[in-house]
């Protein structure tokens, strides 16, 4: 396998990590306007995320770091074309870090029911935008012979990637459904419960179609061929099982499965790409591609070096976090130091 | 205006806002792990009480410093894409690897630290602040590299129209980060104890109430100050030094130096004409920058117009004058409150020493509005070591007017910019709310800390 091979694998690593991680915590900020009956209700239930959310926000910022390391016309190219919806981002991803932080720093109900609202505003928004930007990845956009793209903002809202959106979206809110319901207790946990049963559906159903969809917008068809093979067959299955596990109240073994459907969704959604970065509708020669668009070899070595000895560090003291914070936020957890 | 103006402009505001935060970090982390080491070491409960008080205004100060770090990493790709393009293959590489090394270390132990205080060891719960300390000032480091490579490259050849990497050692190595990593690292520290000091001063003074606490604060941050502000001026120094050899047109725009002077003389205040090429008024100190560059009364210092020659030469026709008044003047600025805080520093300092501070009230009734200080002087700071290397991107090898996004429309730029302008107006009015609202609050009381949610 050569190295650019190795780094098309470790930013699909990041990017599904990131979904994997955060879509629990954009998940719970989407449901906390409803969930939280009051304000110290709400208060826990962003404490199930307080010391985690910067940390899964980090699996976007070094997948976005490795995208310039590694294959930096990618993200060139990218960044500049995507550019409204990289700001809508942006707005996104800053609102909801400080809501997330500030909260907490004044007791009117005023300014926190504010910060709440923004809350699930910056949470709500960046699921949609991935979703979108994946799919319109693997659909193709206007990039000319130079890599650059030429399209504008509508370009990227096709159906297409709308529905992926949709597909994100609920999604993640039914992962961070089944997070809460790992992480909290009643009466609370009772209306997680409640939630993800009723997202479900909609998740399904929506999951569903955005991959049927782009079984024929995209060349995924062409690819996968009739049977998708096990990867996305078991995503399917896991989502079914999701299901099952909410009927039945087990909030780990739905977590464990919403999850399993985010990371083997996530790695179809590479495959399909691979070797390609971004396909280019105006002439698929255009297309980046691992080749064209990376870094020298000695550049990707040194990284892969990097990378080999730091995430393995990354992965152990992150679990860790999730250790030391094991066990249900209750009414007497203490929220803030 | 043109895009490149804008993006430039867009750079310029983010950039500098996002700095307004970052100094604070690196150095309050560290004294604030230290304080925590205190409290484990000694089990002196003043110590924890100042580890909470501190704390409180650094989470503050941290959250503004992480959110408005996401837009400076998206924006090389959204506004520079030709830079990111050209030099991506160097320039990617530090700041994939900040985020993998120092990014996830200061995000994930920060989370540990705020919650963990009744889930750890008293001994484990300070090591976790002293990981965010390690990872904060290592993400300095690596984004320094990066900043470095854009001063001086090294280590790169050209291939195929674009920079690759030769050598990761070369990057590592690179004498300008040597001279720029301990003077940024130290004005954290500067930062950081004038804050404490300012706020300490301010209770001391205002509220004449808990002055343990806060007379041990001032100590410490007047002893920080004072280590702080003499490293930022040793390393200043040294800089500048360097600058003379490695970017001497940054440092003639620095003193509005037209002609090459040996010896050269010291601006002290000097009224430029750009248009013209000449200074209207000047009053210089002989030999003075000679003795700076040099540390002796005699030596070249090269003038604007004869670089200017030279370049032509080496990189054909072309304007390679950087703005000089704004150059100039951003230099002045930084040196010039630099000093001053070497100063209050070194008074602070002195009247702790001698025992004076109970009765110094006029010197605490000012002290805090020195918290400002350190903030003016790292704005100008960068806004002088990046104005003053145009119109080069990256000095020698891309121009500053070919790298941006030739996408991304001035209707984009302007839209980005507005809401960017709007989004951190509202923020710093809230953050600034939050940091007084903090600053003026009592310390907590041993156990009955902060609270719940309710």
């Amino acid at each position: 396998m050569d190295l650019n091979t190795v780094w098309f694998i470790l930013i699909a690593v990041l990017f599904t990590g990131y979904f994997f991680l955060e879509g629990f915590d954009y998940g719970v900020g989407i449901l906390l306007p409803f969930l939280g009956k009051d304000e110290e209700e709400r208060g826990r239930i962003i404490a199930t995320i307080g010391p985690h959310w910067d940390a899964n926000e980090v699996w976007l910022i070094t997948a976005g770091g490795a995208m310039f390391a590694a294959f930096p016309s990618w993200y060139a190219t990218m960044f500049s074309g995507f550019y409204l919806a990289l700001l809508l981002l942006l707005v996104a991803l800053i609102t909801r870090g400080i809501a997330i932080e500030f909260r907490n720093k004044d007791i009117r109900p005023k300014w926190r029911s504010t910060w709440d609202w923004l809350i699930f505003g910056g949470s709500l928004v960046p699921p949609l935008l991935w979703g979108i930007a994946m799919a319109n990845l693997l659909l193709g956009t206007p990039i000319d012979a130079d890599m650059t793209y030429i399209g504008g903002f509508w370009t990227l809202l096709n159906p297409y990637a709308l529905v992926s959106g949709l597909a994100f979206l609920a999604i993640f809110t039914l992962h961070g459904a089944a997070f809460l319901s790992l992480k909290l207790d009643e009466p609370i946990l009772d209306r997680a419960f409640t939630a993800a049963r009723r997202i479900w559906p909609a998740a399904l159903v929506v999951g569903f179609f955005a991959f049927g969809v782009g079984y024929f917008v995209t060349d995924m068809y062409e690819r996968l061929g009739v049977s998708p093979g096990l990867v996305p067959i078991s995503a399917g299955a896991a989502m079914l099982a999701a299901g099952w596990f909410i009927r039945k109240k087990q909030g780990g073994w739905a977590f464990v499965m919403s999850g399993i459907c985010i990371a083997f969704s996530s790695i179809t959604f590479f495959v399909g790409l691979f070797p390609r970065l971004m396909v280019s509708s105006l002439n698929p020669e255009w297309s980046l591609t691992i080749y064209n668009a990376s870094s020298s070899p000695y550049t990707l070595k040194v990284m892969t070096i990097v990378a080999a000895i730091f995430v393995p560090l990354v992965l152990l003291y992150q679990g860790w976090s999730y250790y030391v914070f094991r066990g249900r936020v209750t009414r007497d957890s203490k929220l803030e130091y | 205006m043109d895009p490149v103006t804008l993006a430039r402009l867009q750079f310029t505001i983010t950039c500098v806002y996002h700095f307004f935060f970052v100094p604070l970090t690196l150095g309050l982390s560290i004294l604030i792990a230290l304080m925590e080491t205190m409290y484990v070491r000694t089990g002196n409960e003043l110590y924890k009480r100042m580890t909470k008080f501190w704390g409180k205004l650094f989470l503050i100060n941290f959250a503004m410093g992480v959110v408005t770090g996401i837009v400076m990493e998206f924006q090389f790709g959204m506004n520079w894409s030709e830079y990111s393009r050209f030099v991506g293959d160097i320039f990617g590489a530090p700041l994939a690897i900040e985020a993998l090394l120092a990014f996830f270390l200061e995000s994930t132990f920060l989370g540990i630290w705020i919650f963990g205080w009744d889930r750890l060891s008293p001994r484990m719960h300070a090591a976790t602040i002293w990981m965010v300390a390690i990872g904060s000032n290592l993400s300095a480091f690596w984004i320094l590299i990066a900043n470095s490579f854009m001063q001086e490259p090294v280590g790169y050849a050209i291939e195929n129209g674009r920079a690759v990497m030769t050598s990761f050692f070369a990057l590592l190595s690179n004498p300008h980060l040597w001279v720029q990593f301990p003077h940024v690292i130290s004005s954290g520290l500067t930062t950081a104890a004038f804050f404490i000091l300012g706020i300490s001063a301010y209770h001391l003074f205002y509220k004449k109430r808990d002055s343990e606490i806060f007379l041990r604060s001032f100590k410490w941050g007047a002893v920080a100050g004072v280590i702080g502000i003499s490293l930022v001026s040793l390393t200043g120094h040294s800089q500048a030094q360097y600058m003379v050899e490695a970017q001497p047109m940054k440092m003639a725009a620095g003193e509005a130096l037209w002609q090459t002077e040996d010896p050269a003389d010291l601006s002290l205040v000097t009224i430029i004409d750009e248009d013209q090429q000449r200074n209207v008024f000047d009053i210089r100190i002989p030999r003075a920058l000679s003795l700076l560059a040099f540390n002796r009364f005699d030596g070249e210092v090269q003038g604007i117009k004869d670089i200017q020659q030279e370049y032509e030469a080496l990189y054909g026709p072309g304007d390679y004058i950087p703005p000089v008044a704004i150059s100039y003047w951003s230099f002045r600025s930084m040196v010039g409150v630099g000093s001053l805080m070497l100063l209050l520093a070194f008074y602070a300092l002195f009247l702790m020493l001698t025992e004076r501070l109970p009765k110094a009230d006029r010197f605490l009734r000012w002290l805090p509005f020195a918290i400002a200080l350190p903030i003016i002087a790292t704005s100008t700071g960068w806004i002088f070591t990046e104005v003053a290397r145009q119109p080069w991107i990256v000095f020698g090898i891309m121009r500053t007017e070919d790298a941006a996004s030739p996408n991304v429309s001035v209707g984009m730029l302007l839209t980005s910019l507005v809401v960017y302008t709007l989004l951190y107006g509202v923020l710093i009015v809230v953050d600034v709310y939050l940091l007084a609202k903090y600053a003026r609050d009592e310390p907590p009381i041993n156990e009955s800390l902060g609270g719940t949610v309710a």
